[in-house]
């Protein structure tokens, strides 16, 4: 509800990063207009006037996404890229990920990690032969970008890229729509690249994206953005979708939201994502933080992410506290909502290890009481990406 | 029989000692789809402003607060496998509870139907 005045609203996920300067001067995609055209609730999200939901509503929109095809704008995020001889090497410094063997043309998942081992980010690099493609998220992007700078701009030179629009098609239609612009489009594998010119206009395609399902990331010019949103918003398959459906299709494919269910206090062992320090990088290490990094990977980490399936209908969202079932605190939820897909209430969060074997029971903790949940395997829905 | 708001955007039907509350249209449309709803025990005593209920919805859960002192004297237990109900119709089959009415006087300060669409008005 509206919160009345004097009264504390509890924050809403996409409200993580807004700043009251954020809400005084939003910054807007070149999507803007399209989305008000049509009837988008935006929010503002990372500095940005983002839409949260257009008409449908979430739910049918999330829903939407894993049977057909729905177009994201993901504008806000951060593109960039890095060039120079030096620079697989000199972003290695940063990241655990192999980069000097990411092949050309393929896309890697990987985080920027601190001397503690935490997570400063995660971003998607594509080595593009010439240089790397990166993309991060909107609410890191200013500090990332100085961040790289400043540790390796002697060695590779960052090009921000400020004109650039962002979309993403996902859903299992997501291919067959493409392949109407772009039949080559149809036979990349997922985390590879190409660029395709669509009608005239020059697109960068990553097989990729944040739902789960199969679909595509596609950056282009700025001022090219909304015809081709247009184009593809007249296929039949394809729904216009929000931040809202976002993040349930996110949270039921199990990924994470960085400042929610990784930051700077959590290591990627932590958040079980141990898969993105590549084989060379375990032996060789490089990267801030890898003393702790692969130290947790040997000797284990102290907490573990986790998926969490309240037995009952009830929500529990961030930060509901986490108990065994003698009433000790094991953690907190980090992420938790409704998922439409599962049909019932969905959460992650982190856990004393010794809790994070699936089906150990908890209490979740919900307005002082205790909701009995279970932990649950991730993803809560079968990721469903092209790799054949 | 009138139906009276509150600044929070729960209504009350008040049918002699006795009422009805729900949340309004407009509530039901700012919070979207709603996914749970948790009730009283009937028999609780609330005061006026006291928590009475919370809604989930996709996008958040909120409370809602009693508009009145009394004791709750009935659920909505169709909200239970049906929370969508308060969307599909707030004012009516997805009213929240019923309770008495301690004190009749206390609903004289709430809006009534004009004054609440003028207040809503005032918001966008």
């Amino acid at each position: 509800m509206p919160p009345p005045a004097g009264r504390k609203a509890p924050p809403q996920f996409w409200e993580t990063y807004v700043t009251d300067a954020d809400a005084r001067d939003l910054k807007t995609t070149p999507l803007d207009a399209l989305h008000r055209e049509r009837g988008a609730k935006m929010v503002p999200f990372a500095g940005y006037a983002m839409p949260v939901h257009y008409q449908g509503g979430i739910i049918k929109e999330h829903l939407h996404t894993r049977a057909q095809a729905s177009l994201f704008d993901v504008s806000h995020m951060g593109q960039a890229h890095l060039l120079g001889d030096d620079a697989a090497a000199a972003l290695e410094t940063l990241v655990p990920g192999d980069i000097a063997g990411l092949g050309k043309g393929k896309s890697r998942y990987t985080v920027l990690t601190n001397d503690k081992g935490g997570i400063i980010d995660d971003l998607m690099v594509t080595n593009c032969g010439t240089h790397f493609f990166i993309v991060v998220n909107a609410a890191c992007k200013k500090r990332d970008f100085a961040h790289i700078r400043k540790s390796i701009g002697k060695r590779a030179k960052l090009k921000v890229l400020r004109d650039r629009a962002l979309i993403a098609l996902q859903g299992p239609a997501a291919a067959a729509v493409l392949w109407r612009f772009v039949p080559a489009a149809r036979h990349m594998m997922f985390m590879t690249a190409e660029t395709f010119k669509l009608g005239d206009i020059a697109c960068f395609v990553t097989r990729s994206g944040y739902t789960g399902e199969d679909g595509y990331e596609i950056s282009l010019a700025a001022k090219d953005a909304e015809n081709v949103v247009r184009l593809l918003l007249g296929e039949v398959e394809v729904m216009a979708a929000g931040l809202g459906a976002r993040d349930s299709l996110r949270l039921e494919a199990g990924l994470c939201l960085y400042g929610s269910d990784i930051d700077a206090g959590t290591t990627p062992v932590e958040a079980g994502l141990e898969w993105v320090i590549g084989k060379r990088r375990r032996e060789q290490g490089g990267f801030p933080g890898a003393d702790i990094i692969l130290g947790q990977l040997k000797g284990g980490a102290p907490r573990r992410r986790v998926g969490l399936r309240p037995d009952g209908k009830a929500p529990a969202r961030a930060h509901t506290p986490i108990q065994d079932k003698d009433g000790n605190l094991i953690g907190e939820v980090t992420s938790g909502g409704y998922g439409p897909t599962v049909g019932g209430p969905i959460a992650m969060g982190y856990v004393k290890t010794a809790f994070a074997a699936p089906d150990t029971p908890v209490n979740l903790m919900v307005r002082d009481k205790a909701l009995p949940g279970r932990v649950a395997k991730l993803p809560f829905v079968a990721q469903r990406y092209f790799n054949t | 029989m009138s139906i009276k708001y509150t600044k929070e955007h729960e209504w009350i039907r008040v049918d002699g000692k006795t009422a009805v509350v729900g949340i309004s249209d407009y509530a039901q449309k700012q919070l979207g789809e709603i996914v749970f709803v948790e009730l009283p025990a009937a028999g609780k005593n609330l005061d006026k402003g006291a928590e009475a209920a919370v809604i989930e919805s996709v996008k958040a859960a909120s409370e809602v607060y009693a508009p009145a002192s009394g004791a709750v004297t009935e659920v909505n237990g169709a909200l239970d496998g049906a929370p969508g109900k308060v969307n599909a119709d707030a004012m009516g089959d997805g009213w929240l509870f019923k309770m008495t009415l301690r004190d009749a006087g206390e609903i004289d300060g709430l809006m009534d139907a004009d004054q609440y669409a003028a207040y809503v008005k005032g918001l966008d």
